[in-house]
């Protein structure tokens, strides 16, 4: 049986209510659209850092050299050609004999994504794959879109042993239906007349794709648990429920006035909350939106319950700090071009060196000594240990997973950063190892020497002059 | 068995701009300034200068040009050799070094130190973004913190006040009376860059630029130049009645265990602490506290010179606080630290400093330090750092009569 193995999310820390976003825009537009607040990456993420957030949470306690491949679904990555996937493969960690892929342009590429790999695994062409979503839309200032979108990303693991929750069936609806799009070069959304979208697309498109799911499988909407509704208008959703006859307990609790609209992982983060309280013997089903329309369903099993342990949305949703400014909102997806001063410009990168050390750079993978056995960062071919030094007898040795403590720390202005100060530190590891990194999403009073941090998947500079996005991992304080 | 350099290196003649923003000179300029004070102090010919090291330049390569060629060329130097040598801040003490180990192994008998840096070209204040210049490697840019020289010194700051319980604000009171006794001294300086006095009440409220480092805890940016003549001793009398004996030169480098290995207390500099040690020795010195007369140290920030005191054996650990207080290292204490107003005043012309350092020493021995002279000082000791407290390279000189 071909299913979920395991499930993450993540959502970015900063909030930002609507009612900033109104004050700020109102002025020119009377959009408003949706109450309550949506969460907005750093600036130091993208969609591929939260992929890989989802992702590390999600292989908990999962051996890493035992994954088959990684599918990424979104709407914005990095470059158009250098698969983002790959990227994410390699800061997992993983084995290069995997496949790896990245799914494109449309938000319903989440669930297509997973219906891909369960189908990889049951052709026996993997034994397992990562799922992950995530997107970083943009809506012009003043929009509908500014309002609605959020950031964040979810994760699953499909597989054929142990599954929590087996896919049972699907059916999918494929409509060339340009509600929202975004043509080559475009840095803004762009969307249609909403009624139109609301009377074409949603409350067309989503009961269609449930209806037919039911029909194919001659199935009964009261046999579900738990139904995942992506329609982003509240008034339409709710009407799409009635419609369904859902009752309340059946429906997935929507997430558009606590995180917003995120796109590829839209469908997919409620389908991760949806099994986070899930038992043996539910059923859920799973639509999702976009250029048409999927539905999923699935069966949760007995082995649900070792898989309680994820911070998933749950513990996300909780994990949270208001961002009260709205020209800072701004300048996190350079919408504003801030003033970086000259001391913000990047220098070259030397690509040649990102490869040869990718897994030094990407994947936080120092040396463990063979001989002595100590820990160091980066990789490196001569022991550190002042009592060893032997050369050429060491292991890889993975960092991003261990929890480290702060040793000495400080709080600069005078380096640059994208929202000053720049925070760093001397980061000691359980079992062994030291580095300095950069802190993010934390603030500066609450720098203590001996706290706790983990780490984190960062983008650390965008070289607009070459096109390169530099990434890098950094310590923050645990979320959840 | 190897006897160390005491006593076989003279210097016969030194050379020092004024240092500041100094807008209006160019590199060239520099060098030729420092250049025509030092053979004039030496009363030689350029054509008697056998070999040359340019210290640095360390972050302004685009403006002062790479290699050894902009000392040769602004110079005119008659096709003689001229190396380069660059060991971050520590650049000028490096040049001093391969000026002496030529002289003092004898192949040639007369050879300049010169370095130069002029800072005032990169734009911005603060040394440049590192990952401009690679100065710590490129891999490094990319994983290590996103950094500059006040935080990574701050860091210092931080785990000191923890350790030794001090509270952050007595803490920076103990850090800024460093920097008022410098300013004291830079202020009867024409030479520095800053020479005013400013007071605890001044240092201690002014702008964090890393905490918990304010402005008055950092030294400047700026340009200049420094040089030095060297001869083998016997011949130093030929040149003149108060040559100045070079008793040490100490270098150690980090072996990467303060930055990538757990033991590091993030409280001292290891690399001060093992050239003092081992330039003590070459020396001849038992007791730094009581024998060494005065010293120029790195002062790049406030908490550098502070450790560097308890590095250099002045001051037990952890107890440099008291000598502060005391007034030990003012101009009038028992030990005289920073005599000409230390980077603090003169700011980092990084190829430069090295060597301004050895320049006060060498005035201050032949009587020569005009209002800032010292009574009868016996030996002087200069503390040059490059990098970062954890991955660092320090030299130690000791030059006496």
């Amino acid at each position: 049986m071909v299913g979920i193995i395991s499930y993450g999310a993540y959502i970015p820390l900063q909030r930002i209510n609507r009612k900033i976003i109104s004050n700020a825009t109102g002025w020119s537009t009377s959009a408003t659209s949706l109450p309550g607040e949506k969460a907005v990456a750093n600036y130091d993420e993208d969609s591929v850092t939260m992929a890989v957030a989802a992702s590390i949470d999600c292989l908990t306690g999962i051996d890493r050299n035992k994954v088959g491949g990684v599918y990424f679904a979104t709407t914005t990555p990095p470059y158009r050609e250098r698969q983002s996937a790959g990227i994410i493969a390699t800061v997992l960690d993983l084995r290069p004999d995997i496949r790896a892929a990245d799914f494109a342009d449309s938000v319903k590429t989440g669930t297509l994504a997973l219906l891909a790999a369960c189908d990889a695994v049951k052709a026996g062409s993997e034994k397992n794959i990562v799922v992950c979503a995530s997107d970083c839309r943009l809506g012009r200032p003043g929009s509908a879109q500014e309002v609605i979108f959020g950031e964040a990303s979810a994760a699953l693991i499909v597989g054929d042993t142990d599954v929590i929750a087996t896919l049972e069936g699907s059916y999918t609806l494929t409509y060339d239906f340009m509600d929202q799009w975004r043509a080559d070069g475009d840095k803004f959304n762009r969307m249609w007349e909403d009624r139109w979208i609301r009377d074409e697309g949603y409350t067309k498109f989503i009961p269609q794709a449930i209806t037919g799911l039911l029909k194919k499988y001659n199935l009964n909407i009261k046999d579900f648990a738990k139904v995942v509704i992506p329609c982003i208008y509240l008034r339409e959703h709710q009407g799409i429920t009635k419609a369904l006859q859902l009752e309340d307990k059946q429906v997935q609790k929507e997430m558009l006035t606590t995180v917003g609209d995120t796109g590829s992982a839209h469908s997919l983060m409620m389908l991760v909350a949806a099994l986070e309280d899930a038992k043996p013997g539910d059923k859920i089903l799973v639509a999702s939106y976009g250029n048409g329309a999927d539905a999923l369903f699935f069966q949760v099993t007995e082995h649900i319950e070792k898989v309680r342990d994820r911070k998933g949305i749950k513990k996300h949703l909780n994990s949270k700090k208001e961002l009260a400014n709205y020209e800072r909102y701004l300048s996190f997806r350079d919408i504003i071009p801030m003033e970086m001063g000259l001391r913000g410009e990047v220098g070259p990168t030397r690509v040649s060196m990102t490869w040869r050390d990718r897994k030094t750079i990407l994947a936080l993978c120092g040396a463990r000594c063979k001989r002595c056995g100590t820990p160091q960062y980066p990789y490196q071919r001569v022991c550190v240990n002042p009592k060893c030094g032997t050369i050429d007898e060491m292991e890889y040795y993975r960092l991003s997973d261990k929890k480290g403590r702060v040793f000495s720390y400080t709080s600069d202005s005078l380096a640059f950063s994208a929202s000053p100060p720049e925070m760093y530190g001397v980061v000691d590891f359980e079992g062994g190892g030291r580095f300095a990194f950069n802190f993010t999403d934390c603030e500066p009073e609450s720098l203590k020497v001996d706290m706790h941090v983990e780490m984190t998947f960062r983008r650390k500079y965008f070289d607009s002059v070459r096109g390169i996005h530099g990434y890098c991992w950094k310590a923050m304080p645990p979320r959840a | 068995m190897a006897a160390g350099i005491r006593d076989k290196v003279a210097i016969i003649g030194m050379g020092c701009t004024r240092f500041g923003e100094l807008w209006d000179k160019s590199p060239e300029d520099l060098i030729v300034d420092a250049f025509k004070e030092a053979i004039e102090d030496a009363k030689i010919e350029k054509k008697d200068i056998q070999a040359a090291w340019q210290g640095g330049p360390e972050f302004t390569p685009n403006s002062v040009g790479d290699s050894a060629l902009p000392l040769a060329q602004t110079l005119k130097l008659q096709f003689i050799p001229v190396t380069k040598v660059e060991n971050m801040c520590a650049s000028g003490s490096e040049a001093f070094r391969g000026a002496c180990y030529a002289v003092a192994s004898g192949a040639c008998d007369i050879a300049m130190a010169l370095g130069v840096e002029k800072l005032k070209d990169i734009g911005y204040g603060g040394l440049p973004e590192f990952s401009h210049y690679a100065t710590i490697g490129t891999k490094h840019r990319i994983i290590a913190a996103n950094q500059t020289a006040p935080g990574m010194f701050a860091m210092l700051a931080t785990r000191y006040f923890n350790r030794y319980g001090l509270k952050p604000e007595e803490g920076k009171r103990m850090l800024a009376a460093v920097s008022a006794k410098s300013h004291h001294n830079g202020a009867l300086n024409p030479k520095a860059h800053l020479r005013r006095e400013v007071t605890i009440e001044q240092i201690v409220n002014s702008p964090i630029v890393a905490w918990p480092l304010g402005l008055f805890d950092c030294c400047g940016v700026s340009d200049g130049s420094a040089a030095a003549i060297v001869c083998r001793a016997d011949m130093a009398k030929q040149f003149r009645s108060d040559p100045i004996y070079v008793k040490s030169l100490q270098i150690a480098a980090t072996s990467g265990e303060e930055e990538m290995f757990t033991d590091f207390d993030y409280t001292h500099v290891e690399t001060t602490t093992r050239a003092a040690i081992r330039a003590y020795s070459e020396a001849g010195i038992k007791n730094p506290r009581d024998e060494i007369s005065m010293a120029e140290v790195h002062d790049c920030f406030s908490i550098t010179e502070a450790v560097t005191m308890e590095d250099l054996q002045f001051s037990a650990r952890g107890k440099v606080k008291d000598d502060i207080f005391s007034g030990r290292f003012n101009l009038d204490g028992a030990q005289p630290v920073q005599p000409d107003g230390g980077l603090k005043c003169f700011g980092h012309p990084i190829g430069a400093s090295g060597i301004r350092m050895i320049y006060e020493m060498y005035k201050q021995l032949q009587g020569k330090a005009d209002k800032r002279q010292l009574k009868n000082p016996k030996y002087g000791l200069t503390h040059n750092l490059g990098g970062i407290p954890y991955r660092s390279v320090a030299s130690i000189i000791i030059v006496g009569h």
